[in-house]
């Protein structure tokens, strides 16, 4: 049976090279310099398999060679402790592309767990970024942390204890994030200076802020939009911010469920949201001052569809909040806009709207009031949105 | 045709026959083939860069040369040699990168101690060949007669010259490109003109190893004699040695946007009011990268002055804080107009 199913599956794979190599590592006394050996002497389709079991690490790992896979036996089954690490500002760095890493943890790396920069058509699949402490301003950035690349897969991870964002996608193009959890971060998931990214079928609870849509300035890739946002669970993200000051997300409101700030497009829809007690969903302008002129702090095309809330901002973490929530009855209806960019969500939505009139000049002038605005025009233009559909193929197994 | 080659054949074979006979062996050659080859040599004897390996004494082609400014590596001694293949020359590029063409190789080993306590430790080497810079580095034996090839790095427990008892990190190949990659290709860092010696240069051009006398060389000032340099022109040699080759545009560090290059004038590119991208707890509770004025409120000197793994600057290359170097960053921050 298993050698008619290992012949099945060596057909099916007709496509890939027949030279195709498997790396077995093993934990114990020399697993960090044979798992990196493996990483840096592995050819293009090569396999390297981390059989079950806890691996101490020292150093960071890094992966330069394209077309991979790195592959354990499961989330909790292969765990690269990263407790003792010495050095290197990351866990894992892959900086080559088409790569495929699943079933696999890292626990308590001192910078970020996973960082993939200029990789394209990455898969991340089934891994997991714990920082076993839990929430904490001393533990590492990113759990996992694509930047700069084109075609991101994230589906099945889950991340604990971020102080910046579980899963953040950085200045990237083609992106799908689905099905994974990211609980007790400071930001759950967070889209920052990217296009076409899909956020969908996830679990955020228990961060700071559960799903942030962010566009910054003075970044090499800046014009962040088409997002789209949906069937995702938001749900009590109410840990106390943890992060670092200076770090943008140092400024997320505790109680934060879905967080648009600038961008152009994005759409939010049928999601549940529950027990964010600030604002289950908020649509602001850029908060600071800037000195870029590529960059627009406005949010633009702004679409909240149908969700489905479960009360709104009952407690919120914002400047004057007994008289807001005198003011509307007890408590802050679901959607929060700052009034500035463009905004429109379906009948029957309720919102309130600061009304300010103008960026990065703090919340002073704010006039408070009921949300208005229109109703969505014409379908939301989904073409283009999400990872490339080749990266699904890889997930099989 | 054919039996030009088979001509050729023989007669490498004939001089290769009299060069092991005739000539003795400390005038023996570099072996082109480990630089050009498809492998990665398995000891660094194979090359032939050294008359004598242990008194790092090079052979005739390889030349010793300097920095002005050097990068720091735990105050590590750094002895730096350039191998120029035969029928190549190198070629002046501005104040940039000396153009080094295909058949070169760059070499730098690590040693630790003085005098006769002095230890290698490692000897990193750029090759130039057809289809790029690679960049292998090699672990010294006990006996200090040859290195050996070590893709995944090592650990080593040595004291540095501050007293300080370290593990020291042999980078692995991955992280040497870390450093040296640029827009997905490898290349050297730091033979530009602008960091090297007028004296040096004339020299290479006059015995004929570069074309001519780059224009803008010799910019960065001596890091030994920075307290009579410039301020701004120590600080900034500073950061373009130990930071570019991260933080430019295109390199490892790019999305931070920082931009820490000598040519870089822009405020904000160079840290001045920029809020930080992805520095998570390596920001230490700062809001900008340089605070003018305020060294303490900046991000740039907090990451400096920080041994820490996933706060301390540089990432990679060094377990120490550099004190002589945080010192000028800091005056310069401190003596900006806010």
């Amino acid at each position: 049976m298993t050698i008619r199913l290992s012949i099945a599956a060596a057909l099916l794979a007709g496509a890939a090279p027949a030279i195709a190599a498997t790396h077995s590592i093993v934990p114990g006394d020399g697993a960090q310099e044979a798992l990196q050996e493996a990483l840096i002497l592995a050819e293009p389709g090569d396999e390297i398999v981390l059989a079950a079991g806890r691996y101490t690490l020292t150093d960071g790992l890094s992966l330069d060679v394209d077309d991979v896979t790195v592959r354990g036996a499961g989330m909790d089954g292969t765990v690269l402790d990263f407790t003792t690490q010495q050095g290197a500002g990351e866990g894992l760095l892959v900086t080559s592309d088409g790569v495929t890493l699943r079933d696999f943890a890292l626990e308590n790396p001192k910078g970020d767990g996973v960082k993939s920069k200029g990789a394209d058509n990455i898969v991340y699949h089934r891994i997991r970024v714990t920082w076993t402490r839990g929430p904490h301003p001393e533990n590492g950035a990113y759990g996992v942390y694509p930047v700069e690349s084109d075609g991101v897969l994230v589906d099945g991870v889950k991340v604990t204890g971020a102080s910046d964002a579980g899963i953040y996608v950085g200045q990237s193009h083609n992106i799908t994030v689905r099905n994974s959890i990211a609980e007790a971060n400071v930001a759950g998931i967070e889209i920052e200076n990217s296009r076409n990214a899909l956020v969908e079928h996830n679990v955020a609870t228990r961060n700071t802020g559960g799903i942030l849509v962010f566009d910054l300035p003075n970044l090499p890739v800046m014009g962040g939009g088409n997002v789209i946002v949906a069937n995702n669970l938001v749900i009590a993200n109410d840990t106390p911010n943890f992060a670092p000051p200076g770090n943008i997300v140092a400024g997320v409101r505790r109680g934060t469920g879905i967080m648009v700030m600038a961008n152009d497009k994005v759409l939010i829809e049928d999601n549940i949201l529950s027990r964010n007690p600030t604002a289950p969903i908020m649509v602001i302008a850029y908060t600071q001052e800037f000195e870029d002129e590529r960059y627009n702090p406005l949010p633009r095309d702004v679409v909240v569809g149908e969700n489905r809330y479960d009360g709104g901002g009952y407690d919120p973490q914002l400047e004057g909040a007994d008289m807001l929530l005198a003011a509307f009855g007890g408590e802050l209806p679901p959607v929060l806009w700052d009034g500035l960019g463009s905004l429109s969500a379906v009948e029957g939505t309720a919102g309130w709207n600061l009304n300010l009139t103008e960026a990065g000049k703090g919340l002073g002038a704010a006039q408070p009031g009921p949300l208005a605005v229109g109703t969505p025009g014409q379908p939301f233009d989904r073409s283009g949105i999400g990872a490339p559909a080749a990266l699904e193929q890889r997930l099989g197994g | 045709m054919k039996s030009f080659g088979w001509l050729a054949c023989a007669v490498a074979a004939l001089s290769g026959a009299m060069i092991a006979r005739a000539a003795p062996p400390q005038q023996a050659a570099v072996n082109d083939a480990a630089i050009m080859g498809d492998g990665m040599p398995r000891l660094l004897s194979d090359y032939g860069f050294f008359d004598d390996a242990g008194a790092q004494l090079p052979v005739a082609g390889v030349h010793p040369y300097r920095l002005n400014t050097p990068l720091y590596s735990d105050g590590a001694e750094k002895l730096r040699f350039v191998y120029r293949a035969a029928g190549t020359q190198f070629g002046a590029q501005g104040e940039g990168l000396l153009d080094l063409p295909v058949g070169t190789a760059l070499i730098k080993t690590f040693a630790f101690g003085e005098g006769s306590e002095r230890r290698l430790i490692e000897t990193r080497v750029l090759l130039h060949r057809a289809d790029g810079w690679l960049a292998l580095p090699y672990l010294w034996n006990e006996a200090q007669t040859d290195a050996q090839l070590a893709v995944v790095g090592a650990r080593i427990a040595l004291t540095t010259p501050a007293g300080q008892a370290i593990s020291y990190r042999v980078p692995n190949k991955n992280q040497c490109k870390e450093c040296h990659g640029l827009s997905g290709e490898v290349v050297p860092i730091g033979p530009k003109a602008r960091n090297l010696s007028h004296a040096w240069l004339s020299r290479m051009v006059a015995d004929g190893h570069l074309d001519t006398m780059p224009q803008d060389a010799d910019q960065l000032p001596l890091w030994e004699a920075r307290e009579s340099a410039p301020l701004t022109a120590a600080a900034r040699a500073y950061l373009e040695v130990n930071c570019a080759h991260c933080h430019q545009p295109g390199a490892t560090a790019s999305n931070s946007g920082l931009d820490l290059r000598w040519e870089q004038q822009a405020p904000e590119a160079l840290g001045i009011g920029k809020r930080p991208v992805a520095a998570g707890r390596g920001a230490g509770g700062h809001l900008f990268d340089i605070v003018p004025g305020s060294p303490d409120a900046s991000i740039l000197t907090y990451r400096m002055a920080s041994p820490e793994p996933g706060v301390a600057m540089p990432e990679l290359g060094k377990a120490t804080v550099d004190e002589e170097g945080l010192t000028i960053v800091r005056r310069w921050i401190e003596e900006m107009a806010p």
